[in-house]
Parts: C-alpha cells; sequence; structure tokens
C-alpha cells in the first residue's frame, strides 16, 4: 500500500512540472477504452437485458395479476419444496465442504489429489447426467429400486432424490472456496491454539472458523443460489408431480409451457430475486472481508 | 513482576530426557537415533543447516510430532504419549503463529480460556493475568491492538507472553529471532536471556544461527542429516569440535587434504607437525581457523604460500594468501614488521588444528588432537 502512495506522489510531483507520466505498464487510453466498451456491452446484451424482461414480464400486466401467481397451491408448494430442498442440501454441503477441505488442507494422505478432482465432477458433468445417474441407482428398475420398493421407500420422483441431486449438484462450493483458503492458512495457528491447551474442538470453533468465516459464508451463499436453482438433475429425478415434486423452476418451466407467462416470469422473479440478493451479500461480504483484513491495518 | 511469581512453581525446571529418537518423513529420515539429556533450567540451542531435524526434534519434544522410534521423558515420566494438550509446554513458533482475529490480549489469555471450567481462571483472573504479563514483556498498554498492527518484534513479544500465560513447563522457541532484522534481534537475544534468568525455565530453542547459538545457550546441540554431531558448551564446540561438520559449521575453517603415514601428516609434500598418536593411517582432512595460521619466522613454519594482495589495517597488514596445494586464499593478519611484499612466498605456521582421518566409508570421522 505504500508503493502505491509513493506512485501517486511521484505522479503528482512530475504532473506538477508538467511532465507527462505514464506508468510503463499502462496500455494507451484507446486500448483501455475499447476493452472496457467491450465488457460493458456484453454484460448489457447478456446479462442485464435479460434480468430486466424477467421483471418487465412479470408485472406487465399490473401487480395484481403478479400476486395472484402467489396463490395458486402448486405454485406455493414449488416455493415450500424448494426451501425444504435447500434447507437439507446446503447445511449438507456445508459440513462435508468443512470436512472436506479440512482433510486437504490440513493431512497428507494417499489419493488426496483423487479426492480434489472428484469434488469438481459435479461442475464438469451435466446436471442431466448426475439425474440420470440416481434414476439408476435408486430408481424402480435401479440397483437398490427393488429392495427401496421392498421396504417401502420412494426416492426417485420424491422429495429424498431431489435432495439428493441437489446435494449432488451442489457440493463443490463450499468446498471449492474452503480448500484454497484453508490450504494458505496451514496449520499453524491451530498447533499453536493445541500447545496452549485447547481440545481439537475448541480450536476449530475458535481459531479455524473465524479463520474461514467469510469464506465459507461465501460458499454457502454460492451453494444456496444454485441448490434452489438447479433445474437439470432435479428435473430427471422429481416426475413433475404438481404440488408434489416440482421445485420453484420446474413450476416456472410448467407455467412457461402453458403459455401462463406473468405466472411463470412471476416466479421466475423470485429467482432473479435471489440471485441479486445473493450478489448483494456477496459483494457486502467481500467489503466487510476487506475490511477485516486490511482495515485494522490501516489504522496503525 | 508476579508473572513471574505464577511461574515461580516451575522454578526449578523440568528436565527433559530423549532417548533413541527416530523419525521417517516418507523415506527421508529426519531424525535418526537422537539422544540428548536437558537439565532442569538449562537453555539449549538446536542448531544446524536447513534440513538438519532441528525443527523435527523441537515438534517431537512439543509433542506436534510423534516419533517412530524412542522416548521423550518429561521430569522422568515417560512423555512420549501425551497429547500436546497435556505437555505444557510453552511454543513460540517461527512466525509466531498469533490469531489473527483476536487482539493481543486475548491472544496471551488464549490459553487460560480454553481450559476446562473445572481449571479456568475467572474472567478477572484472567484479564489480571493478561495485564501482568503485557507488562512483563514491555508491551503495556497494547492489549487492544491486533497482530496485524505490531512489528515483527513486538509480535514475538506477545508469543513469548502467550506461551508463558499458560505456565509451561519447558519453553520452545522455534527460530525465534530468524524473521526479525539485524538490531532487533540483537536486542531480543539480550532479551531473551533475562526472561530465561528470571523464570528459570527449562528452555529449547532452535537456530541456524551460530552466532545466536554461542551467544545465548548454555549447551549447543549441532544437528546434521537428522543425527547429533555434538553436544556441548559453546567453548567446547569452538575448541574441541568433534566432526568435520561441527568444525565447519562453528566458525569458519580451512579443510586440507592430507596423508597419514608412520604416524607422519604430509600435505602436498610437506610434513605438518601434528600429533597422529592413535590414528590410522591413510587419507585424512586438516581443518584449521583462518585465526590460527600465522606468518612464521623464515626458514620455519608448516606451509608456504603466495601473497596475492596486501591491504592496511589498523594493527599491520592483512594479507591474502594463496597456500601450495590449495585451491583458496586465506586472509591473514599479520604484525607490520613480519610484511612481506607482494608475490613473494611467505611461511605459514600452524597454532592450533585439528585432523580427522577417513573411515572405511571414506567420511572424516573421530577427531585426533591436532596440535
Amino acid at each position: 500500500m505504500s508503493d502505491m502512495s509513493e506512485m501517486s506522489e511521484i505522479a503528482v510531483a512530475s504532473s506538477g512540472r508538467g511532465v507527462k507520466f505514464r506508468p510503463v505498464t499502462q496500455d494507451s487510453s484507446f486500448a483501455r477504452y475499447t476493452l472496457i466498451a467491450t465488457a460493458v456491452l456484453f454484460l448489457a446484451l447478456f446479462l442485464f437485458a435479460p434480468l430486466a424482461i424477467v421483471f418487465v414480464e412479470a408485472f406487465s400486466k399490473g401487480i395484481g395479476h403478479f400476486l395472484t401467481a402467489f396463490d395458486d397451491p402448486d405454485a406455493r408448494a414449488a416455493i415450500r419444496l424448494t426451501l425444504l430442498v435447500a434447507a437439507i442440501a446446503v447445511p449438507a454441503n456445508l459440513v462435508f465442504g468443512l470436512a472436506a477441505s479440512w482433510s486437504i488442507a490440513k493431512f497428507s494422505f494417499p489419493g488426496k489429489s483423487v479426492l480434489i478432482t472428484l469434488i469438481d465432477l459435479p461442475f464438469s458433468v451435466s446436471p442431466v447426467v448426475a439425474g440420470l445417474v440416481y434414476v439408476l441407482v435408486f430408481g424402480g428398475q435401479g440397483l437398490f429400486g427393488p429392495w427401496l420398493a421392498a421396504h417401502g421407500v420412494q426416492i426417485i420422483f420424491a422429495v429424498p432424490g431431489i435432495v439428493l441431486a441437489t446435494i449432488f449438484v451442489t457440493f463443490p462450493f463450499v468446498a471449492r472456496e474452503l480448500i484454497p483458503l484453508m490450504e494458505e492458512q496451514g496449520k499453524i495457528e491451530e498447533e499453536a491454539a493445541l500447545t496452549l491447551g485447547a481440545s481439537g474442538f475448541k480450536t476449530f470453533l475458535t481459531v479455524t472458523l473465524p479463520n474461514i468465516k467469510w469464506g465459507l459464508l461465501y460458499g454457502v451463499l454460492l451453494c444456496n443460489a444454485r441448490a434452489m436453482g438447479e433445474f437439470g438433475a432435479v428435473s430427471v429425478v422429481s416426475g413433475h408431480i404438481r404440488g408434489l415434486t416440482n421445485t420453484i423452476p420446474l413450476q416456472v418451466e410448467i407455467l412457461y409451457n402453458e403459455y401462463n407467462n406473468v405466472a411463470a416470469f412471476a416466479l421466475a422473479v423470485l429467482l432473479a430475486g435471489l440471485a441479486l440478493v445473493t450478489l448483494g451479500l456477496k459483494t457486502f461480504l467481500e467489503w466487510r472481508h476487506a475490511d477485516a483484513l486490511f482495515g485494522r491495518a490501516r489504522r496503525h | 513482576m508476579d508473572a513471574l511469581a505464577a511461574t515461580e512453581g516451575s522454578k526449578r525446571g523440568t528436565s527433559i530426557r530423549i532417548e533413541g529418537v527416530e523419525q521417517d518423513f516418507g523415506a527421508f529420515p529426519a531424525l535418526r537415533d537422537v539422544s540428548l539429556h536437558i537439565q532442569p533450567g538449562e537453555l539449549v540451542a538446536l542448531l544446524g543447516p536447513s534440513g538438519s531435524g532441528k525443527t523435527t526434534l523441537l515438534r517431537v519434544i512439543a509433542g506436534l510430532n510423534s516419533p517412530d522410534r524412542g522416548r521423550i521423558l518429561f521430569d522422568g515420566e515417560n512423555a512420549t504419549n501425551l497429547p500436546v494438550q497435556d505437555r505444557h509446554v510453552g511454543m513460540v513458533f517461527q512466525n509466531y503463529a498469533l490469531f489473527k482475529h483476536m487482539t493481543v490480549a486475548d491472544n496471551i489469555g488464549y490459553g487460560l480460556r480454553v481450559r476446562p471450567r473445572r481449571t479456568r481462571p475467572s474472567r478477572a483472573a484472567i484479564k489480571a493475568r493478561v495485564t501482568e504479563l503485557l507488562q512483563f514483556v514491555q508491551l503495556d498498554g497494547l492489549g487492544g491492538r491486533y497482530p496485524a498492527q505490531l512489528s515483527g518484534g513486538q509480535r514475538q513479544r506477545v508469543a513469548l507472553a502467550r506461551a508463558l500465560a499458560i505456565e509451561p513447563r519447558v519453553l520452545l522457541l522455534d527460530e525465534p529471532f530468524g524473521a526479525l532484522d539485524a538490531r532487533v534481534r540483537k536486542d531480543l537475544r539480550r532479551w531473551l536471556r533475562d526472561i530465561h534468568k528470571q523464570t528459570g525455565l527449562t528452555t529449547v530453542f532452535v537456530t541456524h544461527d551460530q552466532d545466536e547459538a554461542m551467544e545465548l545457550a548454555d549447551r549447543v546441540v549441532v544437528l546434521n542429516e537428522g543425527r547429533i554431531e555434538q553436544i556441548g558448551t559453546p567453548e567446547e564446540l569452538y575448541d574441541r569440535p568433534a566432526s568435520p561438520f561441527v568444525i565447519s559449521f562453528v566458525g569458519e575453517a580451512v579443510a586440507l587434504p592430507v596423508t597419514i603415514s608412520d604416524g607422519h601428516v604430509t600435505f602436498g609434500g610437506r610434513e605438518l607437525h601434528i600429533d597422529t598418536h592413535g590414528l590410522r593411517s591413510g587419507p585424512a582432512r586438516v581443518f584449521f581457523r583462518p585465526a590460527d595460521i600465522a606468518v612464521a619466522a623464515e626458514g620455519s613454519g608448516d606451509l608456504e604460500g603466495r601473497v596475492e594482495s596486501l591491504r592496511r589495517t589498523p594493527a599491520g597488514v592483512r594479507a591474502t594468501i594463496a597456500i601450495d596445494g590449495y585451491d583458496q586464499t586465506l586472509e591473514i593478519d599479520s604484525p607490520l614488521e613480519r610484511s612481506a611484499s607482494l608475490g613473494g612466498r611467505v611461511p605459514l605456521s600452524l597454532a592450533k588444528a585439528r585432523i580427522f582421518p577417513a573411515d572405511e566409508n571414506g567420511d572424516y570421522v573421530n577427531a585426533g588432537d591436532g596440535i
């Protein structure tokens, strides 16, 4: 930071003497503005415009029509189911993400790189494939299907299947966020806590967790957004039973296919709103996080 | 100085006995048959180059590593399988490992706060103890700061206060001055010596800096490739180094390849007057310190060299001399009256040297007495 202030001082001093000063690493202004304009144009075309259209369509027949979309019991069931699925999948991935990143960052064991690769699998495999895999394993004709049916447990075309599929597609989020963070922090502070007499669990609560809390929250936010918005994998295992196994994204698709645009976009507004809230929180966290990291040092 | 009174219970210090400790990291042996007895209240340095196993040994004592073989005893009690939490060691880590998200006061009080309810002091007692320790390490009034707001030397003191807060049985420091600049290092050395005197704690510190080890420690343990090369007082290490490694690592040394035959030592055809009593014939190495070689009177001397350059010093002349048969030059101080001329040949005499004959494997081992 002191380098930066020195830089600007030099810049001020030299411009005061009428010397044109340009850092050697800076491109010409033409190149800079062209790049910025391209980026902004892309964002406007592919992100802002669609997002705006979601809201415009939802409110196209007035706020009354928008609100009646939520009176529909099927829509309400979809919202409830989405919340339920997220409420199970997110904590599950929180625990998994903590365990995985802890073991990867703090221990060395054979097969560590394989584990890291496996965690990335949901990122690289199509969600539809993930859904199909669950059908093959737990479905009626699947591997455990007959056994499950005999015991009266239904997974596919029911809530458990949706939860499983959601956990599958979201499980890299928390782990991916935490692994680099924990690796960078090492285990030296934890070791210090242990020598001071803290138990393993107390060390985790008082030393590890405070050090990773922003990263953890960040991962949980992204995980939640994806859990609520997941379509592909859930679509395969859900069975699309109205009022029972439709999540918000599935309900949006059904309504849209029925040309019920206002209702479809009204529900879509929920998802878009969720995205905006996530984005807002994320920005807020980054700002707070930066403050916690650098703010104290600046006050020195 | 109540902070000191609190450690009064351990005033006599704890003895540490290390018996045949070995540790392997994969195929790489980090510690090989290390045995060491540290007296109560002693200040011991573990000295060695990086990769010598000194930090591993410190971590084994702390309980952060468990050795593959061997035992650790604290005051005669086997502590080998004692978990790190129950060893009551005060550990100061290389980069201090302060808790970044806690204030200085919270860092120092941590070891007291995490105790189980039964043995945990009251809030007020913890606060009082933290205040005492802050005073003790001369950081009064800085309890509310965060580690990021402190200088390196101050962080070092916080780390020490935090380690002392738990009333440790032994104090372990890993490269305590490694990350500090030279001036702060000097101050902190003296300060650590004082702390050791005041607390009476058995203290072990790791360093790669031989000056630091020699200046601070009662005894120095020289480690190389996971083995103890020598344990001794600074005087013993300087005067009676037990191996070529020790003589080269502890101070500067010149090594000459020589041959022993029938009790005579020859180097490049010249005989060196070195006592070879009880040494086997064959190849050997003679080690001496640059300070132990001097320009001799004409016609005498063990070695001969050529004067490469001359420089005036307050006391006399510093000559750079190339010894015949040795590929490096030496700087030798000599009084004015014996000064030689540039390019001229001078006889040199050895005041003190040590000879290490080669063993069956070609390693230079057991020390001869030398001159």
